[in-house]
């Protein structure tokens, strides 16, 4: 998977032992390129810059409906666009290339700085400079109340600084949580992206509508999904059967109609055959263990009622789908392909099937024109219907919306309009040949996400890890200190007149230093009796 | 409690801009570091207010009349200097009061649309001016540009962006809404705060290289570059881990309310994009073969990626998150 795999480097095994093998320092020299800040930082602004035409240009994977549409406007560019992936940019082969380049780069900066760090957290701080006056701290004690060094240390100590002592040196460190925490950043990024990875290969989901009632209960199979898309290494065997039926849905709207609240009641089947009763709304979706259900959208199925000319009855309760106004007017298709089969021969009749197309508006406005609803709660529901009569075109083969009515039929004069009308609810339609339409009710529906997202575990914890990891690595600081103790000076007559040394080195910027070394040194100064009179304090 | 926070937001403009022109005062009228080191604050605030014309002295030499008179503007600025920094605490004590008078009339928290949103962030960014202000008296000077940022915005957020109180729809109700967005706003108002010095480092630091041509002249009278970059990391730094915070919130939130936790919606790329921008900068801070001033363009492009993110992707694009409250 690395770079360093696509390099065209000779193969190893024959090339003459030499001191210097050329494809092997290029190998080094390139690895060691890769694995620099420098390519990190450059692959960094690449992966920005290359996300930006995702957001810029409709994306498949987002909005699909926008992607058909950019074609339709730009059907010179968009192909060219198409080809290059710009309308699926987080798959492609570019934008996969860029963080796989940044991840083994991460991942090669990872290891080495890994093992020195263990490394340096097992040894011992190191010995101090022969001149501590030439650190950027630097003090002299004299005749301090913590005068021999394992007194020094033991101040240190409880200041939780890692101290040694070797001789009448003590050596000092601290701050080691601010590689730590650097490495667990990120090496938490790379586990997030693992949960990338899981989530992609062994995820589905499905989008659809459910009609309420218990004759649109819906069970979890493909094809009973309008969209549905299926991780690598899923199998349409392995989705968990089970079964949903909406039971209930109630939306709440304020004044202005807006929404305020709306929730979903539905009954689940359960693989095991036990079932219950659950609610789930925007923001609580229901979890159902091995999928969770999701409420993205809700609207009205029209019921529509239509006795052919021949007497016999059929009902609709196709969606009709939101147009996207505030208000929840909605428009779809009444199809009636079975319609005037003559009951005499039980001949399907190819040019007398039927299908009403329109609008349906919760609440109608009491005058023409009857173009949009005024209201998202059914106040007072109609239909506006156009009734077609005709060849629907659904022979053809060619797969078609159930949204709408096919466009080439009309066009080639194959299925005819031959009225319109407004309905209210109850209201009946007689047509030119007897045949009648009523518009009976309507069923509430919601649109639902089913979704299946395995590696989300991973990367929630990935991502508490990451912060703490960001927070040490941010706010930590890794800094040095040394005492260095001068006995007093032979054929001195007191004993306490001991000379002590310090030095200070911050090792990443800390403007704070100066401050905590002093402390340290006045603390030296009276034997850490500072500290436990601030502990005391404390109690 | 609406018509109290639409006042409120005037007179904090009113405000800031008042204490824009008194740091614009203190910017004409001397170099605050020879304040400092001439005579400590209190005498200077009598200096100032004795005013022109208010004493007679005699010139003694040529030389001490121009450093009295040198010593006398310098302390009429820092006079103008504090006071302009006494109007930016009241502004943004009027500025906190629009914003909570809008969360009362709205019953809610006041981030539910784009107004609101800048409201909020804007006031962070000077909340957070003032405690930095109070740690480090010196940087004041950069007050001016501060000042100016916050004029321009909540100017901007009045005219274009405003919207009436309205509750929020039902995709918003959820605890995840306090806490992805707080966040956001929190990181935002600090990154915003954290672009004024690394402006400001950009063109003292030229200035300090010798560029004498039009934007590095107005950095004369700024505190010294290397204390502005200093500042521009401690507050990247800061804002930096709340944003990511914000970020995972969001996702999780986005888990919930949306069924996916990140599905490259135009504000989830942008966000992406801010994040790596921002973690560039910190990379490219922390690398020494790279220029401070390298580092710090990065730190302002990040804050570009996040004008683009709340400006461009609500007006431009429209994706999962429109509830900016404009069309
Ligand atoms: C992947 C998840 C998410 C990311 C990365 C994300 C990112 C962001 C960012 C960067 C901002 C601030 C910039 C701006 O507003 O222009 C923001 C603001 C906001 N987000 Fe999100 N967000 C996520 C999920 C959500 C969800 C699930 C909701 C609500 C259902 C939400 C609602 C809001 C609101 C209300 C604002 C502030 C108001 C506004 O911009 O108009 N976000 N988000």
């Amino acid at each position: 998977m690395t770079t360093v795999d696509d390099r065209p480097a000779a193969p190893p095994a024959g090339a003459p032992r030499r001191r210097v093998n050329p494809a092997l320092a290029l190998l080094r020299n390139s690895w060691r390129q890769l694995t620099s800040m420098r390519t990190a930082l450059i692959l960094l602004f690449l992966l920005a810059i290359a996300a930006i035409p995702g957001s810029v240009l409709p994306q498949r994977g987002v909005n699909p409906e926008k992607v058909n549409e950019y074609f339709v406007d730009h059907p010179d560019l968009a192909p060219r666009l198409d080809q290059i992936g710009m309308f699926e940019v987080f798959g492609s082969v570019w934008f996969s290339a860029i963080y796989l380049l940044l991840f083994t780069s991460l991942v090669g900066c990872i290891l080495p700085r890994a093992r020195d760090h263990v490394r340096a957290l097992r040894m011992r701080p190191p010995a101090a400079p022969k001149r501590l006056e030439r650190l950027p701290q630097h003090a002299v004690l004299e005749a301090p109340a913590a005068a021999d060094p394992e007194a020094i240390a033991a101040v240190l100590r409880r200041r939780r600084w890692r101290v040694t002592v070797r001789g009448n040196e003590v050596s000092a460190e601290k701050g080691y949580l601010k590689e730590t925490g650097n490495l667990l950043f990120h090496v938490s990024l790379v586990a997030v992206l693992l949960g990338v990875a899981l989530g992609s290969w062994y995820g589905w989901h499905g989008n659809r509508i459910l009609v309420s009632g218990a004759d649109n209960a819906f069970c979890n199979t493909r094809q009973q999904y309008a969209e549905a898309s299926l991780g690598p290494r899923v199998d349409s065997a392995d989705l968990p059967p089970f079964c949903l039926t909406l039971d209930k849905f109630e939306a709440d709207y304020l004044a202005s109609g807006q929404a305020s609240r709306y929730w979903a009641t539905v009954r689940v089947d359960q693989p095991d055959g036990s079932t219950r009763t659950a609610g789930f709304s925007v923001n609580s979706p229901l979890r159902l263990g091995s999928a969770n259900v999701y409420l993205l959208g809700n609207g009205y199925a029209p019921i529509l009622k239509y006795t052919d000319k021949y007497g016999r009855t059929q009902t609709s309760t196709a969606p009709f789908l939101r147009t996207g106004d505030a208000n929840a007017t909605e428009e779809g298709v009444a199809a009636f392909p079975d319609a005037n089969v003559d009951p005499k021969t039980g001949q399907r009749a190819a040019d007398q099937q039927v299908a009403f197309d329109g609008l349906y508006l919760p609440t109608a406005p009491d005058s023409a024109p009857f173009v949009a609803s005024q209201f998202p709660a059914e106040r007072n529901p109609a239909v506006v219907l156009a009734a077609y009569r005709g060849n629907l075109g659904l022979d053809a083969g060619i797969p078609g919306s159930v949204y709408q009515l096919d466009q080439r039929q009309i066009s080639s004069g194959k299925l005819k309009q031959i009225g319109d009308k407004k309905l209210g609810l109850g209201e009946k339609w007689t047509l030119d040949d007897g045949s009648t339409l009523e518009f009976v009710g309507t069923q509430p529906y919601i649109t639902i996400s089913v979704r299946h997202a395995p590696g989300q575990t991973m990367m929630l914890v990935a991502c508490a890890t990451l912060l703490l990891g960001l927070m040490g690595s941010l706010f930590a600081r890794r800094r040095r200190v040394w005492f260095r103790v001068t006995p007093p000076a032979s054929g001195s007559p007191t004993s306490g007149s001991s000379l002590v040394e310090a030095g200070g080195l911050p090792r990443t910027e800390h403007p704070g230093f100066a401050d905590e070394f002093a402390q340290l040194v006045a603390a030296v100064g009276d034997d850490g009796r500072d500290d436990q009179r601030a502990r005391e304090g404390d109690e | 409690m609406s018509a109290l926070s639409d006042q409120l937001v005037t007179f904090a403009i009113l405000a800031y801009l008042v204490a824009m022109i008194s740091h614009a005062v203190e910017y004409a009228l001397g170099n605050a570091r020879k304040v400092a080191v001439a005579a400590p604050a209190r005498e200077l605030v009598g200096a100032g207010v004795g005013g022109p014309g208010g004493t007679v002295e005699e010139p003694a030499t040529p030389a001490t009349a121009a450093a009295t008179r040198a010593e006398r503007s310098a302390a009429r600025a820092a006079l103008a200097g504090r006071i302009a920094a006494w109007i930016t605490a009241l502004a943004a004590a009027l500025h906190l009061g629009a914003v909570v008078t809008r969360g009362i009339a709205a019953e809610r928290m006041p981030w539910g649309n784009m107004y609101e949103f800048v409201l909020t962030v804007t006031w962070i960014g000077a909340a957070a001016w003032l405690v930095v202000l109070w740690k480090q008296p010196s940087l004041r000077r950069l007050g001016l540009f501060l000042t100016l940022v916050m004029v321009l915005l909540l100017a901007f957020a009045e005219l274009k962006l405003y919207v009436q109180v309205v509750p929020l729809m039902p995709a918003l109700q959820s605890y995840w809404f306090i806490i992805h967005v707080s966040t956001i706003i929190f990181a935002s108002g600090i990154f915003l705060l954290g672009v004024v010095p690394a402006v400001a480092y950009l063109m003292r630091a030229g200035w300090e290289r010798g560029k004498r041509s039009f934007p590095y002249t107005l950095a004369r009278r700024l505190p010294a570059a290397a204390g502005l970059e200093r500042l521009t990391f401690t507050l990247h730094a800061f804002a930096f881990p709340i944003f990511t915070f914000a970020v995972i919130a969001g996702a999780i939130w986005a888990e919930a309310a949306w069924g996916r936790a990140w599905g490259w919606d135009p504000k989830e790329t942008w966000a992406f994009i801010s994040w790596v921008v921002y973690a560039g900068y910190l990379h490219a801070r922390a690398t020494p073969s790279v220029k401070r001033n390298v580092a710090t363009w990065i730190a302002v492009v990040g804050f570009l990626t996040m004008l683009m993110n709340l400006f461009g992707v609500n007006f431009f694009f429209t994706g999962l998150h429109s509830y900016a409250g404009v069309n």
